[in-house]
């Protein structure tokens, strides 16, 4: 057993992270349980669309309730720290900006990268724990002869979280603990039974914590709102790629790379978005062969297993969280930038996603689909 | 693990003679206070000598003092009970949130509101106070201690201000109950609004000063309680505490306690800033309660420097205290003109009767390493050397 060290648990009001605090604690450590409250959900009550009140989700009053409930039951000191200005600007805000520009985000990644990972990272270390763990499915290993610390696959697959946590430096991997990373969901709901967590059966949140509902066109609606700005006009035209125009659409951010429904174009074939044209405002339609591509680039990236990118690397690439990930070929393309060319072109390359990189469990790195 | 309270501006403990004084009203005295028999009248006359208590620490009679649920509820009534619309009501910026969001919600409901603000050691200027009367102006409510600096405003020259102009004058005295004597005829308010656990009593009983006179219009419905200015049957354990409380108050500040208290604090707040870089008192230009220091570190989160120093058995604030945990940077120090960082930076400590020079000895030693600590870990910290 390792020796006894303090740690800080990230809880969310959910079953994971209440099971993390609870199984470190009955390992002996000394455990804080931290909560980030980041967005006032009852900020945007009142907009059209936006629920009175939200329940169930992160940094709900309600989740709040159930973390501080999970604390008590085990008996550790618990804390909600307040990040709701950061959080606005590091997610909320290029959450926002990036739909208007034609682009699909991942709040949840940069929300790792500049809030749990970093600012809760730090109050963890300035509390005085020195690592910060949190319910997330991946696992986090020092590997000496590379004498890197790694990021790896966890035991469910089903459950895997390493796409949204490709952004993790050396630094913040060093002092993170992944406790559920060899287990089974179904484990760590017996596990929290058998703690004694009234949450064991919570069910699990899929959405954007503050898209209440996930209907994220309300939200961006309700947010600009309250910011006393309008919905900048992002209408524009419906093109095919070789640049006839079809039609007209109400706004780029109604449309993500791949869709289907709700381009208001009948023809004879199914058409799909193929590309969103950010500074003419046009979103490219074509047909199902069209939305295959063979290469990407990825700029903002990170490397975890390996510092630099000197030559070419065979991985397995990931496009979307969903996706199963598809052979490729990486190389450095320019500062900051890596080109990814896949054996088999990948349907609906998306602008605003993330492209991982894994070589079998080991997440090699990834970065920002241009 | 030993644990130190600095921080009696959120609450107090109850002193063992006030427990000892409401414990036999939950049990063999339970008593209507109403009723006819024995068991009312027992009851009856305990409530009412805490009136006498309480009227002893505010200089009033005993028919003008409103048991309430607490300072808000006294907040409330006052505020409520003497407005209506199309009325005007003068504030100041630095009230207590059951004075600011009343007045708020005033507002809605067609009042119009005036809030005064403070110079940088957190005062409203008496003149500003005058300058903002209107030929409507209704009522005047300015608090006279601040939860979160202790500053004490010029109650005495505001309530002069709204003698001259015969409007109404209330006081949210919650936080200078017990600290420092109150005389409501010096002060010259009509209103004044005290709580029972801010001054060692429980929580849930307070009372409002209700100046012989003043028609004041019930918030609560019902039976013909408190001379039908609060109906509701009276919470009697609580109101037997907050007069053994007020009791207590009167003797120690008779006898000098308050000035022991000053001086802990003052050693508190000295060494902190001496042996603590980038620190400051918030409202040190101002009178202040004896027991309440506002203190800025620059360059960290107040709240990292709170929830270190409780793992390690102090128990302080950065302000007031919320229900969810979370904070907003405090508007009583943004009104003072404090830049937000600053604002979020402060931590309160408030010292209460139990406080030994040992506690204080015992915060010294944590203090110092702690903020030491967070520093060391703030980008903000040391990017602000070498910009300085």
């Amino acid at each position: 057993m390792p020796s006894p060290r303090t740690i800080a648990v990230a809880m969310s009001g959910g079953v994971d992270s209440a099971t993390v605090a609870a199984m470190l604690c009955a390992e002996g450590h000394s455990v804080v349980g931290l909560t980030m409250q980041l967005w006032n959900q009852r900020r945007l009550a009142g907009h059209e669309g936006m629920p009175e009140s939200v329940q169930g989700r992160c940094c709900s009053l309600d989740d709040v309730y159930d973390a501080r409930r999970v604390a008590e039951t085990i008996g550790i000191p618990y804390y909600v720290v307040n990040h709701e200005e950061r959080f606005e600007r590091d997610v909320v805000r290029p959450f926002v900006e990036q739909y208007l520009s034609g682009r699909t985000p991942i709040p949840c990644s940069l929300c790792n990268n500049h809030l749990k990972f970093d600012q809760l990272l730090i109050v963890a270390q300035q509390i005085g724990a020195d690592a910060l763990a949190t319910g997330h499915y991946a696992r986090v290993e020092f590997d000496e002869p590379l004498g890197r610390w790694l990021l790896k696959r966890p035991s469910d697959r089903s459950k895997d979280q390493t796409y949204f946590l490709f952004g993790l430096t050396q630094a913040q991997l060093s002092r993170t603990l992944f406790p559920l990373g060899g287990m089974m969901k179904p484990e760590v709901r017996q596990l929290a039974k058998h703690h004694g967590l009234a949450l064991a059966q919570k069910p699990d949140s899929q959405e954007i914590c503050f898209v209440p509902g996930g209907d994220y066109k309300k939200f961006l609606d309700a947010y600009l709102a309250e910011q006393g700005a309008a919905l900048p006009d992002t209408s524009g035209e419906l093109v095919t790629s070789n640049g006839e125009i079809v039609g007209d659409h109400g706004g780029i951010h109604n449309f993500t790379v791949g869709q289907r429904k709700g381009l208001g174009v009948a023809t004879g074939s199914p058409l799909y978005v193929i590309q969103i044209k950010g500074d003419t405002r046009q979103v490219v339609v074509g047909h199902q062969e069209e939305l295959y591509t063979c290469t990407l680039r990825v700029r903002r990236t990170n490397l975890i297993s390996v510092e630099d990118l000197r030559e070419p690397m065979r991985v397995t690439a990931k496009i979307r969280h969903r996706h199963e990930g598809a052979a490729a070929l990486i190389e450095k393309s320019g500062d900051d930038e890596i080109l990814v060319s896949f054996d088999q072109p990948q349907r609906a390359v998306t602008p605003g996603q993330a492209a991982v990189f894994y070589a079998d469990d080991v997440v090699v790195g990834g970065g920002w689909i241009a | 693990m030993r644990r130190v309270y600095l921080d009696n501006n959120a609450t107090t403990s109850v002193l063992p003679a006030v427990f000892e004084a409401m414990q036999a009203y939950f049990g063999r005295r339970f008593g209507n206070a109403s009723s006819i028999h024995h068991h009312g009248q027992e009851t009856r006359a305990a409530v009412e000598r805490a009136r006498e208590s309480v009227a002893g620490l505010l200089g009033c009679r005993a028919s003008e003092i409103v048991f309430t649920s607490g300072g808000t509820e006294a907040d409330n009534l006052a505020i409520f009970g003497l407005t209506k619309p199309g009325q005007h009501v003068i504030s100041s910026t630095v009230e207590h949130h059951a004075v600011l969001n009343s007045c708020k919600h005033l507002e809605l409901s067609g009042c119009e509101v005036t809030y005064v603000s403070v110079d940088g050691h957190g005062l409203v200027d008496p003149d500003d106070v005058r300058r903002a009367l209107r030929p409507n102006t209704r009522l005047i409510t300015v608090m006279m201690a601040n939860n979160e600096t202790g500053v004490l405003q010029p109650v005495e020259q505001i309530g002069k201000v709204a003698a001259e102009a015969d409007v109404y004058f209330h006081t949210d005295a919650v936080q200078a109950a017990g600290k420092v004597a109150i005389d409501v005829k010096r002060i010259g308010c009509d209103l004044l609004s005290i709580s029972g656990h801010k001054m060692n009593a429980p929580q849930g009983v307070g009372a409002l000063y209700v100046r012989k006179g003043t028609s004041l219009r019930p918030m609560l419905h019902g039976g013909s309680h408190e001379r039908s200015r609060r109906a509701g049957t009276e919470n009697v354990p609580g109101i037997v505490a907050l007069g053994k409380a007020a009791d207590l108050a009167r003797e120690a500040l008779a006898c000098g306690e308050l000035e022991q208290m000053s001086q802990l604090r003052d050693r508190l707040e000295q060494t902190i800033l001496r042996e603590v870089e980038c620190t400051g008192v918030n409202g040190k230009g101002a009178p202040r309660v004896p027991n309440t220091s506002s203190i800025y570190f620059d360059c960290i989160e107040g709240e990292s420097l709170v929830i270190a120093l409780d793992l390690k058995g102090l128990a302080v604030s950065t302000g007031a205290a919320c229900s969810s945990g979370a904070i907003e940077p405090s508007h009583v120090l943004t009104a003072m003109g404090m830049p937000p960082e600053r604002a979020r930076g402060s931590l309160r400590f408030s010292l209460g009767k139990q406080n030994t020079p040992q506690d204080i000895e015992f915060a010294l030693r944590l203090i110092p390493p702690t903020v030491a600590r967070l520093r060391e870990l703030s980008p903000i910290y040391h990017h602000g050397f070498v910009s300085r």
